[in-house]
């Protein structure tokens, strides 16, 4: 009993990576159960960005103080902006072909 | 102790507004708790000592994005945005194998024996990360600029109004 209430007042590596893994799995749910592709997107950003809370915490608790994970995540944040720029822009296209941004609608190529 | 009710002030803050982001049935609403997510992760890298990626979290992902986010929204929604953000048939199986995989994740993380140092966290990241990027992580830097020019292009050939042939 005592170790567990001292596991949760010692925060340390598990507690960041129980945090973001459980912030990458609700970006999931997000992904995979929302008709709406707009609310896909944002599920993939969380997704992204949580997996930068692994980058930053496993960097500061094994190899500060080299900061390695820190640029990792930085061209990850980068690549973020780059896809969602992308995406949002297929969305707008996707729009005007087809008048909704609901995923099921979207069955053009459907036989 | 400061340290520690910091770090479940900004967990609650972020998982809480994050799920809300998942279950919420205005797409208005979404966008904004993506926000607020996205500012509690800044606040998780100011907890790891990150002071320059909080402040790019802050700047790309709640400014930027969010602003993304909210002009697409504007661009395909019209009129009433109350039943605008519903979950599909997957709703069951997608909340199962999400909380499933959440347990999986915990276990896994609690079993492990991670192999931690004891280290000292820097003073101020910014001039390490600089001496990083443009040394050992030069080439990467370069491709990285190219690649968000190529976003940026073709995301504006992507949404050119494509003219009728009539």
């Amino acid at each position: 009993m005592s170790s567990i209430i001292n596991f949760l007042f010692n925060i340390g590596l598990p507690h960041f990576l129980i945090l973001s893994g459980t912030l990458f799995f609700i970006g999931l749910f997000s992904v995979l159960a929302k008709r709406n592709l707009i609310a896909i997107l944002m599920g993939m950003e969380i997704m992204l960005s949580s997996v930068n809370i692994n980058l930053v915490a496993f960097n500061r608790y094994t190899t500060a103080p080299a900061l390695h994970g820190h640029v990792f995540a930085l061209f990850v944040i980068a690549l973020a902006a780059a896809e969602v720029s992308v995406g949002l822009a297929l969305i707008i296209s996707v729009y005007r072909q087809h008048k909704s941004v609901e995923a099921d609608d979207i069955d053009s190529m459907k036989w | 102790m400061g340290f520690t009710v910091m770090f479940y002030v900004i967990a609650i803050v972020t998982l809480g507004s994050a799920l809300m982001m998942v279950i919420s049935k205005n797409i208005f609403h979404s966008a904004l708790l993506m926000m607020v997510a996205f500012l509690g992760i800044a606040g998780v890298f100011v907890l790891l000592h990150a002071d320059f990626l909080a402040v790019t979290q802050v700047l790309v992902y709640a400014g930027a994005i969010t602003i993304f986010v909210v002009f697409a929204i504007m661009f395909t929604m019209r009129g009433d945005m109350k039943t605008t953000n519903l979950f599909s048939r997957n709703l069951i199986p997608g909340a199962l194998l999400s909380l499933i995989m959440i347990v999986v994740n915990a276990v896994m993380v609690l079993t492990t024996k991670w192999p931690l140092k004891a280290t000292t966290a820097p003073e101020s990241t910014a001039k390490e990360i600089a001496n990083l990027m443009l040394t050992k992580y030069v080439v990467a830097f370069e491709v990285t600029a190219v690649l968000l020019l190529v976003a940026m292009l073709g995301a504006i050939v992507i949404v050119k109004e494509v003219k009728k042939s009539s």
